[in-house]
């Protein structure tokens, strides 16, 4: 079973819907997962049924009890994360800003404040069109350790596609190259670029191959909108060549990709458009690449 | 005042619109730009700017000292992290799960764990014309975006009065959080299409759940439907300005240009905002 991701660094880009329409064409070979849970989009695309539900907890959260508090202030005295304010003469954590770090209830003194275990989100499997299953997630509001629910996503799908002996996993990765990224890129067998000739796109495509480098991961590269800037188009060229990255494939600056979404549909499946017949080989390049590996 | 500008999606424009609305600020105010996307940091890239003055940011990690350790397992147990594990007769110390809570380093009965400064990431801080910028960027293969933005909005409000434009992260974890979390107004930019709709419901919740002001700005006027415009009415949420999606718009974009000078529509749209801002401001923010 080998497991491809699909990054960006910088969001925005199509990474899902380019991920979506490889979910389309790979059918009943792959699991899918989506592991961008801090704003996840494929389900707009997928319509799965969730039909395995579960919550996730990961973390604590410090709550003192008022009755037992003598007012010391040593709990507010070793928080690094100025999460205790002192309101009208009593001690109260600010959600917001605890981490969980369990200092101020193993100092205090009379024991009075307990760690709560925190729902960070749920997870779910679905069955969607294609055949197959997916997993995806919703992260609650503002929940630290979305690192933890990627990777909770991310093996529950490696699982599925274990049992149920299929190919592939795809992934949707997150934006950005911190926590969730890099839950998203361990253990890939391959790793899928999508960019755009845009300084921005340069800029945060060269920032995340420099941590797709340290995992030692083989990539390739898809340009989305690919004739919007010639120059900026080739130094993203020169940047393939020179760092030996697949490139895989240039998609036109095209209004389908937009008119799919706003139907429900991955643009593979949408009525004629020339972006269909580009994706469709790019995926079979994809699957040869990896089998030749 | 502080203007935080953010957006569940990524790529929905928030460095466009806090690139040109810093700069048009600045003609007439004194603004201080800050990208706090510190995993991508992107205002830069649109910023004529010449650097001013940089500094090495840091967290503080606990550092085993062999000789003095007695193994009595207390550092393992205070570590709600599982950054620090006892192995045999050694500890091993995981930074990158490291929060700096200081437990494991000021429980420890011998001092043997002292903490000390492992880098993150370096804040530099640039003039732009009129403007000041402020960029930090986290280095590459470090996981907590969090303790970089913390700092920078710290250096931040030390040295600056007037105007805050926060260039925030994308999502609705923990680093939008700490970027949006002393706004006086958040600006929810998003555009008019099922997944920045999706984005959009995921952001006001969480700005609701802060107890915060704020308003939409739709980038990319004209594309998708109007789902977006009939949400933000029923839930009475004020749109300050619609960008037009044009290729010129695009093209501008894809080159680093800032937009207000070429494209007149867009300026429009910034002095709508502008007037909103203030005039909200002078209503008395919370």
């Amino acid at each position: 079973m080998k497991e491809i991701v699909i990054i960006s660094g910088k969001g925005g880009t199509g990474k899902t819907s380019v991920t979506a329409s490889f979910a389309v064409l790979a059918k009943k070979s792959a699991v899918i997962a989506d592991c961008d849970v801090d704003a996840a989009d494929m389900h707009i695309l997928m319509q799965p049924d969730y039909y395995k539900s579960e919550e996730f907890f990961s973390g604590e959260l410090a709550v003192i009890q008022q009755e037992d508090c003598i007012q010391c202030g040593e709990c507010k005295e070793v928080c690094r994360f100025d999460a205790i304010d002192l309101i009208n003469g009593k001690y109260v954590v600010n959600p917001l800003s605890c981490e969980g770090c369990g200092y101020c209830s193993k100092i205090c003194p009379t024991h009075t404040i307990l760690n709560i275990d925190l729902n960070v989100g749920n997870w779910y499997i679905s069955n969607i069109r294609t055949g197959s299953k997916m997993v995806h997630a919703k992260l609650a509001i503002g929940a630290d350790n979305s690192g933890k629910l990627v990777a909770q996503v991310k093996n529950k799908a490696k699982e599925l596609a274990e049992q149920e002996n299929k190919e592939f996993v795809i992934v949707d990765g997150s934006p950005g190259v911190g926590c969730p990224v890099v839950s998203s890129l361990s253990g890939a067998s391959y790793v899928v670029l999508v960019t755009e000739p845009t300084v921005s796109g340069l800029h945060d495509l060269k920032r995340v191959y420099e941590l797709v480098k340290k995992f030692n991961i083989k990539a390739g590269c898809i340009i989305n909108k690919h004739d919007l800037n010639k120059e900026v188009f080739e130094k993203i060229d020169d940047f393939l060549e020179s760092e030996k990255i697949d490139k895989l494939a240039n998609l036109p600056y095209n209004k389908a990709f937009t008119e799919a979404m706003t139907e429900g549909l991955t643009v593979v499946e949408y009525k004629n458009n020339e972006i269909k017949s580009v994706l469709k080989n790019t995926w079979n390049k994809i699957i040869k690449i990896i089998n030749e590996k | 005042m502080k203007i935080a500008i953010a957006s569940g999606k990524g790529g929905t424009g928030k460095t466009t619109l806090s690139t040109n609305l810093a700069s048009y600020l600045a003609e007439s105010d004194n603004v201080v730009l800050v990208d706090l996307d510190v995993e991508e940091p992107n205002s830069g890239l649109f910023l004529e700017r010449k650097l001013i003055h940089s500094e090495e940011k840091f967290k503080m990690i606990p550092e085993w000292i062999k000789d003095k350790c007695t193994l009595c397992g207390e550092c393992q147990k205070n570590c709600n992290y599982h950054a620090v594990i006892q192995l045999g007769t050694m500890i091993l110390v995981f930074p990158e799960l490291c929060h700096s809570c200081y437990a494991c380093s000021e429980l420890c009965p011998v001092n043997a764990l002292p903490m000390k400064e492992k880098k993150i990431g370096d804040l530099s801080h640039y003039k732009a014309g009129n403007l000041d910028f402020i960029e930090s960027k986290l280095m590459i293969g470090e996981e907590q975006a969090v303790p970089l933005i913390k700092q920078t909005i710290k250096y931040t409000d030390s040295n600056f009065e007037g105007i805050k434009i926060f260039d925030s992260p994308p999502g609705t974890s923990c680093p939008v959080i700490e970027a949006v979390k002393d706004a006086d107004f958040i600006i929810l930019v998003t555009e008019p299409t099922p997944f920045g709709l999706n984005d959009l419901k995921l952001a006001v919740e969480t700005v609701r759940e802060l107890n915060k002001k704020f308003g939409v700005v739709i980038n990319r006027f004209g594309i998708g439907n109007n789902d977006v415009i009939e949400y933000c009415n029923n839930e009475n949420i004020p749109i300050l300005a619609k960008i037009p999606n044009s290729r010129k718009i695009a093209e501008l974009y894809s080159k680093g240009e800032l937009l207000y000078n070429s494209i007149p529509e867009v300026k429009e749209e910034l002095i709508k905002i502008k007037d909103f801002i203030f005039s909200t401001a002078e209503e008395g923010v919370k």
